[in-house]
């Protein structure tokens, strides 16, 4: 009996802590842009809207957020039409070199990363003048999303049955046909979730739109919040809680989505 | 770039394919496969293969941002991998760079995960929907938004922590800079791995467990004998991955910018600053090749061991 009494405080103390932990910084945010001349403190916040106002009134604020937009939803469609493409053909036909070909994007997209790829990345951008274009950024931004986006969806078309296609065909569709009205609706779930999965990425993403925007208008809300944060010293802070609070809302009303659409969890293995 | 996201399933995947499902049921033929393949090929090579490729050969030059090496750069052969070296700063950021990854992946990440997936393991409703959410908001939330909020949070007059702790004035990111991020990025990133073990303790037969429990195993013998063995493939995988992430990860840059005086200089922001802050491209693509063979070492060893578990 001691033993489960025991048992129970420490498990109750242990939840206690964690919660402590993942709920304590988090505080800040959601108090800070209610509070009228918030500093680092957290205080019960008097529920003005001023700092809101400001935000809205700032140069940059509101259209880093549209940048933020712009990047994430065109890397997400070009992400999930190119790697569907690729994933369809390379689980449905059996190209020369594909095994190593699949070998390859995998090892590639776990060694090559911003932090290895950033000098030669900088410099491509400049040799190619895409330096502060959104779409220089996208392109690369996909680049780099591809070969994980390529295997997580071909996991997922070989798992969909293809006597759909084959009954299509008997019924004299032409393979593009096939493609955009069998294929296409039967693999949604897993185009959603690498969409998804693209944006939420590319939202957040710092390094990459750090490098390669220098001007203040183009940049996504990932470099304005840290400009915000350095410029002239001082960090603004009811700028920069409100603000976070803004560019946080859409990834976690994303996940509400997701895990309430698909699950947000494991099954089996690591991904799906 | 990409949060890799390593799926283990892919060798087994081959062996299903082989089993038919890899027949051309649309009929699109090897030319048409290839001309879908072709568009994503294409990007992939030109800003991933290529700036891997492009990065060894930049290291092999004195390639500067600016002035005359930057107009004319030479060839100098291994120079700048001999400086970094010899460099002490390197030398510092790779052993910073340890602390960290062993710090907040090895030992944060997975204890931290693996005993919230535990905690929680037969447990349903709003207390484990509301860990689990928290944990995972720290892991979705926006990078510069969440660096900014620990930056509030340990900042030494009104954060939060100094306030609870009754410490006032203690500076906790000027005099424990590698706590800090460390700290910092086990809260950021325990929820891939709570994630993981959640799903793979599900996977472990409860019958096993039910016995060990009626033969007077305590927790931690149950947790020896019957947990472990069933997931070390699981710790394993997610050992690797996490390893891999918090090696290339950028985020200290957004709350320490590496210092004080290069205190918490990983070597992700290593990189960044001697290339694109002092402009020694050359210098700082020898240092990529670095962690690129890192990571390349890891990844292999990781594909290797899946292979042999199959």
């Amino acid at each position: 009996m001691t033993r489960f009494v025991l048992g129970r405080i420490g498990f109750c103390t242990l939840i206690a802590v964690l919660l402590a932990f993942f709920t304590i910084p988090l505080l800040w945010l959601v108090t800070a842009p209610f509070t009228s001349d918030p500093s680092y403190e957290v205080k019960v916040p008097d529920f003005t809207w001023d700092n809101f106002q400001a935000v809205v009134e700032h140069p940059y604020a509101l259209p880093s957020l549209y940048n933020s937009l712009v990047l994430s939803v065109g890397t997400a469609v070009l992400v999930v039409l190119l790697a569907a493409l690729a994933a369809y053909a390379l689980s449905r036909v059996r190209l020369p070199g594909r095994d190593a070909l699949l070998y390859a994007l995998l090892l590639l997209s776990s060694i090559i990363t911003g932090t290895a790829a950033m000098v030669p990345l900088f410099q491509l951008a400049v040799e190619l003048n895409l330096i502060d274009s959104h779409l220089g950024l996208i392109l690369i931004l996909t680049g780099g999303l591809l070969p994980a986006a390529i295997f997580m969806l071909k996991d997922f078309m070989d798992s969909t049955p293809k006597s759909y296609e084959e009954s299509a065909r008997v019924f004299g569709a032409s393979p593009l046909q096939i493609v955009r009205h069998v294929v296409v609706p039967l693999v949604r779930p897993g185009l959603a979730t690498i969409g998804v999965w693209a944006l939420a990425n590319v939202w957040g993403n710092f390094l990459m739109p750090y490098l390669l925007l220098s001007d203040v208008e183009k940049q996504p809300a990932a470099v304005i919040t840290y400009t915000l944060y350095t410029e002239g010293g001082q960090a603004n802070l009811s700028m920069l809680s409100t603000f976070g609070l803004l560019y946080s809302i859409p990834v976690v009303l994303m996940y509400l989505f997701v895990s309430k659409k698909y699950g947000f969890r494991f099954h089996g293995g690591i991904k799906r | 770039m990409a949060q890799a996201t390593s799926p283990p399933e892919v060798v087994k995947e081959d062996a299903r394919t082989r089993r038919g499902y890899s027949s051309d049921a649309a009929g699109l033929g090897s030319l048409r496969a290839g001309a879908f393949v072709a568009p994503a090929l294409l990007l992939i090579a030109a800003f991933l293969v290529f700036p891997a490729l492009w990065v060894l050969y930049l290291g092999l030059t004195n390639y500067r941002l600016t002035g005359a090496a930057a107009a004319e750069p030479e060839f100098v052969g291994l120079a700048n991998l001999l400086d970094a070296v010899f460099n002490p700063t390197f030398w510092n950021s790779t052993w910073l760079t340890v602390q960290f990854v062993l710090g907040s992946a090895v030992i944060g990440q997975v204890v931290l995960g693996f005993t919230i997936a535990w905690l929680l393991r037969d447990r349903a409703g709003p207390l484990k929907r509301l860990v689990e959410g928290l944990v995972i908001l720290a892991w979705i939330l926006p990078s510069a938004v969440v660096s900014f909020l620990w930056v509030a949070l340990l900042d030494r007059d009104g954060g939060t922590l100094n306030a609870l702790l009754g410490i006032p004035g203690f500076p906790w990111l000027l005099d424990h800079p590698m706590l800090s991020i460390i700290v910092f990025n086990t809260w950021r990133g325990t929820a891939f791995s709570m994630m993981l073990y959640g799903a793979a303790l599900g996977n472990v037969p409860p019958s096993h467990l039910e016995s060990a429990r009626l033969a007077g195993a305590s927790g931690w013998q149950q947790l020896r004998d019957v947990v472990f063995p069933h997931i070390r493939g699981h710790i394993l995988t997610n050992l690797l991955l996490i390893s891999l992430w918090t090696f290339n990860d950028f985020s200290p840059f957004l709350l320490t910018a590496g210092g004080p005086d290069g205190r918490s200089e990983v070597l992700a922001v290593h990189v960044y600053k001697v290339a694109l802050q002092s402009g020694e491209l050359g210098y700082g693509a020898a240092v990529s090749t670095i962690i690129l063979l890192i990571n390349l070492v890891v990844a292999v060893f990781y594909l290797r061991l899946l292979r042999s578990k199959k």
